[in-house]
């Protein structure tokens, strides 16, 4: 299992052929407080770079984008009632979408943990 | 509002301050303000509501206006004084009582809004104003408030040598009973001065949240000892200008360039309060043909409160009707912390204006549910003593 990173701010998590797509904790933190989160539909299917979900601070709206090409297979829906999950668990319990990854060679243009840690230094 | 760049923006008196708080520095009206602290803007802006928030607000545009020549009588005086200012703008002057602040508005020749600010007549000084206006438009409001008052009075600015902060919350008048107890006894729209430190504190029992508090101004050289003894107590929190918007927002209160501008008149910003009654009955203000106008025959668009469903709808949001036909546009929006949803200013035609409206915004494309209801959104708490019978 390996994460990778956009320049972003986005995560991709990868299981086998599966990507769990969130943003991170810098991000969250910049951002401040989560009150809404505008999830994509299952089945939507997304290049590289295309807009996936908007998230909204108290002050305004983010886009997050897809890291890499495929197709969306499952939402978290918690985040509709509980927006607050990705300030309080970015990385885990506020995971965004994930997607099945059509070209796995996509991922090797993302940064890894230590390019991303030098990135937001 | 554009960015300027890091080199031209002028610093308060507490930006040190802010800094070692760990505030977010953001350019705000030319000014390097903090958007919020660590705490975040939901924190800051729940602590406003249930104890008491600190603001510094010194990008504002304080300043005196004074009688070149007074003539010692504090009334005669007044009413010259008011003479220099009434002209520009809506409200009636010559009436206030010493140490009343009204809430005004100044206004072009087509009726448009240049402005909102606060004008206030001085409990000290016979022939004296207090006026506050907006630190996008304070050196254009100078430069107009200084014509009008040429061989006759002079204003003099209190923007570059003094702080304003704002303390505001239902808490604020305990911590205020600690500072300058005199300041508690100020009914809303007052203001007196009171000793503190090397000088006197200017203090205003007003603020742009909808809750009780004051507004105080203070030489630069006391800024920092007053902001640390207000925030000794441990009911006081730093607030950011993130939490200042979505404060004043539920309050229901316009904020200049946004939901009030040049083109828009009192009547459409539905601020008809701003013009009394006397200068209505006269008809001796900027505009006074077209805003006396829609008064009488209705505005052609009209400032609305909505609460929207779903995602916030921001400034620049198309308003739709019922069938999806654009009617207006969104002048602020945001999410409510108070509320835990969205809402919005903005302005529609007026057939649609009416309580219960079932309209739509469109967010990213897609039209939301949004309903007509009146503001304010979460209800004022100021402090109004009862009238002396």
């Amino acid at each position: 299992m390996t994460t990778k990173f956009t320049p972003d701010h986005e995560y991709i998590r990868v299981e086998g052929s599966t990507g769990i797509v969130g943003i991170t904790n810098y991000a969250q933190e910049a951002l401040g407080d989560i009150v809404f989160v505008e999830l994509p539909s299952v089945g939507k299917v997304l290049k590289k770079g295309d807009e996936a979900a908007v998230v909204e601070s108290v002050k305004a709206a983010s886009e997050i984008y897809a890291p890499v090409a495929g197709t969306v297979t499952e939402v978290n829906e918690a985040l509709s009632s509980e927006p607050g999950l990705i300030n309080a668990d970015p990385e885990a319990g506020g995971w965004i979408y994930k997607i099945a990854i059509s070209n796995a060679g996509e991922l090797d243009g993302l940064l890894d943990a230590a390019g991303y840690a030098d990135l937001t230094k | 509002m554009a960015e300027t760049s890091a080199e031209n923006l002028k610093t308060t008196p507490l930006f040190e301050r802010h800094q070692a708080a760990g505030g977010r520095m953001v350019p705000f009206g030319g000014y390097s303000l903090p958007v919020q602290y660590p705490s975040g803007i939901m924190a800051e802006h729940k602590w406003t509501r249930e104890q008491a928030g600190l603001f510094d607000v010194s990008h504002m545009g304080p300043s005196f206006l004074v009688l070149d020549n007074p003539s010692g009588n504090a009334e005669a005086d007044h009413a010259a004084i008011s003479a220099v200012i009434e002209p520009l703008i809506s409200s009636d002057i010559a009436g206030l009582k010493p140490g009343q602040i009204r809430y005004s508005l100044l206004l072009n020749d087509n009726g448009g809004v240049l402005d909102d600010l606060m004008v206030a007549r001085s409990p000290l000084v016979a022939g004296g104003l207090y006026i506050v206006v907006n630190a996008g438009t304070k050196d254009a409001d100078f430069a107009r408030i200084e014509a009008a008052a040429v061989g006759k009075a002079r204003l003099i600015r209190a923007d570059s040598n003094y702080a304003l902060l704002a303390l505001q919350g239902p808490e604020a008048v305990n911590v205020m009973a600690q500072i300058a107890p005199g300041a508690t006894d100020l009914g809303f729209m007052t203001y007196n001065a009171f000793d503190w430190g090397s000088d006197k504190i200017v203090v205003s029992r007003c603020g742009y949240t909808g809750e009780d508090g004051f507004e105080i101004l203070v030489v630069s050289r006391d800024a920092v000892a007053l902001w640390d003894a207000l925030l000794a107590d441990p009911r006081v929190k730093p607030v950011g200008l993130g939490a200042r918007d979505s404060l004043r927002l539920e309050a229901g209160l316009p904020l200049y360039g946004h939901d009030l501008d040049e083109t828009v008149s009192p009547v459409e910003a539905d601020l008809g309060f701003a013009i009394s009654k006397r200068r209505r009955e006269v008809g001796d203000f900027p505009g006074a043909a077209r805003i006396l106008a829609e008064r009488e025959n209705g505005p052609s668009r009209i400032r609305i409160g909505l609460i929207v469903e779903g995602a916030p709808a921001r400034e620049g949001a198309e308003i739709l009707d019922a069938s999806g036909n654009a009617i207006g546009v969104v002048t602020s929006g945001g999410f409510a912390p108070s509320l835990g949803k969205a809402i919005a200013l903005g302005f529609v035609p007026p057939a649609h204006s009416t309580q219960g409206s079932k309209l739509q915004v469109s967010v990213r494309g897609r039209a939301q549910p949004a309903e007509v209801v009146p503001t304010p959104f979460v209800p004022h708490r100021y402090f109004r003593k009862a009238k002396a019978s």
